[in-house]
This record gives C-alpha cells, sequence and structure tokens, in this order.
C-alpha cells in the first residue's frame, strides 16, 4: 500500500460485488417468476420426444415465455447437435 | 375503514417481530387504535418483544377454532392505551391456520380497529401467506444483506401475485421498504450494501431506514418495543418511518456515520 492510499479512502468493494451478484439473480429469478408452472415438465417432455430422434442435452433447450398486451408467446428454440447433420 | 398491513421479509431474523411491534405501537402512540396479530404459530414471540407474555391466555388459533371470543383473547397493552395484541398459537399442528379463519378474526377486528399489523412469520409457507394474504400495503423488511434481499424480492412476487388483492384483479399491495440494522460506518467502507444499492434492486418505495443499535437488543430484553425508549436513534428511525407511512415528509436521518469528537475519541467512547 503506498502512502497515499492511507490518506485515500477507497471501498473495500466488498458491497459492489454484492450488488452485482444480486442484480443478477434477482433480475433471473423475476424472470422466471412470471412464466406458467407448467414449463418445467413441458421442459421435459419435450426434451423426451427429442430424444427419441436426436440425442441432445438437457440445456440444449430454451423456454421463454413473452408477454405482451394482445397475446402470450411461448417462444422454443433446440440446438440440434452439429455432428448429427 | 380499517387498513391491513402485513410486515414480513421472507428470510429469517431480519427484525419482522422488532419492527412489527415498534409499527404498531407507533401507529397507536399517534392515536391510531391498532392491532397486531402475531402469525407464527408455534413460535410465538411478539408477546415477549412486547413484554405481554405472561397475560396470554386465548390466542389466534383459539378464537379461530371457537374455544374463544376475539375479545378474549386480545391483550390491551400496559403503556399504550390504543395497543392490542392478539398471540400467535404454540401448537405444533401447522394446519391451525384456516384461510377462512383468519378472514373471520381480521373481519372482526376492522369493525374495531384502524390498523391491523400482521406479523408474518419467516419463510414463504401456510402462515406466511396467510398473513400477507388479506393486506392492504406490506412492510417488507430488509437487511443491507445479500440472502435477505434475494428473500424480500421472493417476497414481492408473492404479494404480486398471490395476495388476495392481485387474485381480485385490484389495486395491487402497497410496498414499502423498511431496511434495518443498517451500519452507515460499514458502507463508507464499501462493506455493506448502501440504502440506494438495495432501493435499486428491489425497485420499491422507501418507509424507512433502523440503523443497528444496542437499543433493540435492549429494549427486546426489557420487553419494550424500541419505538418507546429514549434517546435512541432506533426509536426516532422507527417514529420516522411511522410518520411518512400516515403520509407525512420526514427527512431520512441516520444514514451517516456519526462524527466523534475530538473529546469523545480521546476517550475511545
Amino acid at each position: 500500500m503506498g502512502l497515499l492510499d492511507l490518506f485515500r479512502k477507497k471501498p473495500s468493494g466488498s458491497a459492489q460485488t454484492a450488488k452485482e451478484r444480486l442484480r443478477i439473480i434477482v433480475a433471473q429469478e423475476r424472470a422466471q417468476r412470471n412464466t406458467p408452472d407448467y414449463l418445467p415438465v413441458l421442459k421435459r417432455e419435450i426434451l423426451e420426444v427429442i430424444r427419441r430422434y436426436v440425442q441432445v442435452d438437457s440445456d440444449a433447450i430454451q423456454i421463454n415465455v413473452e408477454k405482451d398486451e394482445q397475446q402470450e408467446v411461448l417462444e422454443l428454440s433446440i440446438s440440434l447437435p452439429t455432428d448429427e447433420r | 375503514m380499517a387498513e391491513i398491513i402485513v410486515v414480513t421479509s421472507g428470510k429469517g431474523g431480519v427484525g419482522k417481530t422488532t419492527s412489527s411491534a415498534s409499527f404498531a405501537a407507533g401507529l397507536a402512540m399517534r392515536g391510531h387504535k391498532t392491532a397486531v396479530i402475531d402469525f407464527d404459530v408455534g413460535l410465538r414471540n411478539l408477546d415477549l418483544v412486547l413484554g405481554c407474555e405472561r397475560r396470554v391466555v386465548y390466542d389466534l388459533v383459539n378464537v379461530i377454532q371457537d374455544e374463544a371470543k376475539l375479545h378474549q383473547a386480545l391483550i390491551r397493552d400496559k403503556r399504550l392505551e390504543n395497543l392490542y395484541i392478539l398471540p400467535a398459537s404454540q401448537t405444533r399442528d401447522k394446519d391451525a391456520l384456516t384461510p377462512e379463519g383468519v378472514e373471520r378474526v381480521l373481519n372482526e377486528l376492522k369493525e374495531e380497529f384502524d390498523y391491523i399489523v400482521c406479523d408474518s412469520p419467516a419463510g414463504i409457507e401456510r402462515g406466511a401467506f396467510l398473513a400477507l394474504y388479506h393486506a392492504d400495503q406490506a412492510v417488507v423488511v430488509v437487511n443491507p444483506e445479500v440472502s435477505s434481499v434475494r428473500d424480500s424480492d421472493r417476497i414481492l412476487g408473492i404479494l404480486a401475485s398471490k395476495s388476495k388483492r392481485a387474485e381480485e384483479n385490484a389495486e395491487p399491495v402497497k410496498e414499502h421498504l423498511l431496511l434495518t440494522r443498517y451500519c452507515p460506518e460499514k458502507v463508507e467502507k464499501g462493506d455493506m450494501l448502501s440504502v440506494d444499492d438495495v432501493l435499486e434492486i428491489l425497485g420499491i418505495p422507501l418507509l424507512g431506514v433502523i440503523p443497528e443499535s444496542e437499543a433493540v437488543l435492549q429494549s427486546s430484553n426489557a420487553g419494550v418495543p424500541v419505538i418507546l425508549q429514549e434517546n435512541s436513534q432506533a426509536a426516532e428511525a422507527y417514529k420516522d418511518a411511522v410518520a411518512r407511512y400516515l403520509g407525512e415528509e420526514r427527512e431520512m436521518r441516520f444514514l451517516q456515520p456519526e462524527k466523534k469528537g475530538l473529546f469523545k475519541r480521546l476517550l475511545g467512547g
């Protein structure tokens, strides 16, 4: 520590880390909160069907529900493994 | 028209019961007839914090199960004539609280009281759910600490989706943030989330900031709500919070570390 640092108020920053971590986890949990309860089961069943044909990882499926004023959109995205093509 | 206020947090040990006791006492001090209900069935504690543990005869569950009249179970505070306490039961039966029973008790209280403060248990189980279900307003007690902030955000989600107001598509439960155990010294050092940090993450209006204070422990030891302590920053902060709840404007106090004078420093105070 330099001599100047002694006179400078320097936050040690653990609160900053806490804030960043919280921002991410809270945003993630809020996004999940607004999804229907059946989503995890739906995801599992779709995965089972796909696996009858193609071997994919469980994280290969992304499901999102988006709401706007008129409608709800269920967005489903499946990435297939490259070597299967 | 009586108003139902839930004091909730998700996480345990953040100061819900302390805050319920002082908030209810504060409303009573301001002349409003106030009842405070302990919803923590099996782990009754509000009676101890308010110093009426030896006067408990009947409790919330007795009233719900028609074993006692509401008036037999309500305990009138010895210091504040407008304050009444409805203690929780010590039964281990988790299902003792029923939604219909709670509703009946609340409706009966509404006829007589201006404010009904519901002291929620920790967690998101039945007791916590029933405590918040009927709320018109919610005081969310948060410590400037990661797990407390995260859990309170979950509670905010439940208030927005599972409360009676949410179910009936009525005006949403009005949310207030009460930040407790705040240490301005640690915030200045960068080791504690600041008021602004917590506000930015949770995004609900600030009702008050209660500084960490020895007075809180001393008051609960004595069975006196901390708001009744004299010369205590925590008491002043609770009084400010109650005033703000009632619509007054009060500047936030005790957010900066106390400046120690030379004399105090020499004495090591």
